[in-house]
């Protein structure tokens, strides 16, 4: 066998999780048309390929050859840095989320995960807030009083959602005690337990996070920076062919980045119920090794955890195609006066229950 | 100031806890929503499935031909009496020596057009024809066109082809049965 260096191990999979990551949000746009076709009854995109899976190319296509367009007066730097910047930050924040345990061949060990930090909570976090310049770069450069609007809307929208978002995950780092993704992952799963999710301790601070990381994604109901009525398109309305591409392509990212996050952190990343059971009974009962039985173990966990992302995406669509907009008051009121105050009893909760020991 | 003591006095009850929370709201919208995910699509493919047509729709008009393959129209002029949109114009002429295998009458039609402009679709045309020359067809409808004048159907589109696989019955197509079954009547018939 090719003794391989553990880096260039990780850089395949940093290349992998990369690939993927793009490919997912790219099938997002394919599956948000096909889940909203059936939530009204209808079938969807089926022209191109079989079941319409050409689709994406089909939107990249036309995306690639239309019109390029900027407006006049407009920074045409800042106008292209905006997508690109929206872009960019929704992928960097997946390069630290684990996809799965570790895969061990030969001498070779290697962790499925981009990087392995101790700051990878910080790290989504602190990337993720950035996004909000792709959004107010672009509406700046537009040279549009519509789009900056917009882009104002969005900014004041990302910060306040933020804060809540921020508090409900002070609670779950109270009770891991780290930031770093893997660390928090591991300690959800406890040898002969299955109920160690942080979604079993945490069911307050999951319902705030999950109602922000819609309002950090943009989508429905807090999908205000765009919108037809009062702003004729939004953030985006100046923008055309690939650039608006990659501003709606970087949503897709973002649910894809958030759903991960919400999965690892509230949902047990890559463990399932049982998985020791699973490999001890392999070892003892079937002969197998215990690297190669960890193996399968990882290799059904990533499955698992790609199984739980899907349903978070399958749940942000199916939110969409439901409710409508919020009403812009009602939007800051929600985050300010509601989730903020719900965070900090969440974090007061939590701080007592781990005082008493009832959760360590 | 009253005018009327129809006025009716709404009173907005306020809203109880489960309504105030705003979430059981949610998780009804979001059944509802679900129930439809998995509920019959309306939706047809359409180039690939066609939606079948009422047994009384009326389409594009077709003029038929006999079982030997002559046209069945004398231009009598019946049909443009009955129009009332007054969408049909024709001009008659006399059947020459030597055409008995193309016009059924010692009359026949030069010209005969439909302004599918002026077109009802009511059938009374269908029903006025004595010589039972002109039909609705029951499966097709009059498709789209950007010029105003190719509405008007002259003969060359509105006359049955003669080949028995595109003819049809009632506007119907011709199933393989019943055009080889017209096929083998045509054979047997001296020209």
């Amino acid at each position: 066998m090719i003794e391989l260096p553990a880096l260039g191990w990780q850089s395949i999979v940093i290349f992998v999780v990369f690939a993927l990551s793009l490919l997912i949000a790219t099938y997002c746009t394919y599956a948000e048309r096909v889940i909203a076709a059936f939530l009204q009854d209808r079938v969807g995109p089926d022209r191109a390929g079989p079941y319409g899976l050409a689709q994406p190319l089909a939107d990249a296509v036309k995306m690639f050859t239309k019109e390029e367009f900027f407006p006049g007066g407009a920074n045409k730097a800042l106008f292209i840095f905006g997508p690109c910047l929206a872009m960019i930050t929704a992928l960097m924040s997946s390069a630290v989320i684990p996809f799965g345990n570790n895969m061990s061949f030969g001498n070779n060990a290697f962790f499925l995960q981009g990087i392995e930090v101790n700051i990878g909570m910080l790290w989504v976090f602190g990337v993720v807030s950035l996004g909000v310049y792709g959004v107010m770069i672009g509406g700046w450069a537009s040279n549009n009083k519509f789009s900056l609007l917009g882009a104002v809307r969005a900014a004041s929208q990302n910060i306040s959602y933020e804060l809540a978002m921020g508090m409900a995950l002070i609670a779950v780092l109270m009770i891991s005690g780290t930031l770093s993704l893997r660390d928090i992952t591991l300690q959800q799963s406890v040898a002969g337990e299955w109920h160690f999710w942080n979604i079993v301790k945490q069911p307050l601070g999951f319902i705030i996070f999950l109602v922000c990381a819609f309002a950090e994604t943009n989508r429905t109901p807090f999908d205000l920076p765009e919108c037809e009525t009062e702003l004729v398109g939004g953030y985006h309305t100046e923008y055309s062919s690939m650039k608006l591409g990659l501003y709606l392509f970087s949503e897709y990212v973002n649910i894809f980045v958030v759903s991960a996050v919400m999965s690892v952190l509230y949902f047990g990343g890559f463990n399932f119920p049982f998985q020791y059971e699973l490999r001890d009974w392999l070892v003892s009962n079937h002969g197998w090794e215990l690297a190669s039985a960890q193996n399968l173990i990882t290799i059904l966990g990533t499955v698992g955890l790609f199984l739980k992302i899907f349903a978070f995406i399958f749940f942000f669509m199916w939110i969409r195609w439901t409710l409508p907009r919020f009403r812009y008051d009602q939007l800051m009121r929600l985050g300010w006066t509601i989730l903020i105050p719900l965070a900090v009893i969440n974090i007061l909760i939590t701080g007592g229950l781990i005082l008493f020991g009832v959760i360590n | 100031m009253q005018l009327t003591n129809r006025a009716k006095k709404l009173e907005k009850k306020p809203m109880t806890l489960a309504e105030r929370a705003y979430l059981p709201a949610i998780f009804q919208g979001l059944s509802i929503t679900m129930r439809h995910f998995f509920m019959k699509k309306a939706t047809v493919r359409y180039p690939e499935e066609v939606r079948p047509f009422a047994p009384i729709f009326r389409g594009l008009h077709v003029l038929k031909r006999d079982e030997q393959g002559r046209e069945r129209c004398t231009a009598c002029g019946l049909c443009a009496v009955a129009c009332p949109a007054e969408a049909i114009t024709m001009v008659a002429g006399e059947r020459k020596k030597g055409e008995e295998g193309l016009y059924r009458e010692e009359k026949y039609a030069i010209s005969y057009e439909v302004n599918m402009l002026r077109c009802i679709f009511c059938g009374l045309c269908e029903e006025a024809c004595p010589k039972a020359a002109v039909y609705l067809q029951a499966d097709k409808i009059a498709p789209p066109r950007y010029e105003r004048d190719e509405f008007i159907y002259g003969k060359d589109r509105l006359v049955e082809p003669v080949s028995p696989d595109e003819r049809s019955v009632r506007g119907i197509q011709l199933t393989p049965e019943q055009a080889d079954a017209l096929r083998n009547k045509l054979a047997q018939q001296p020209a």
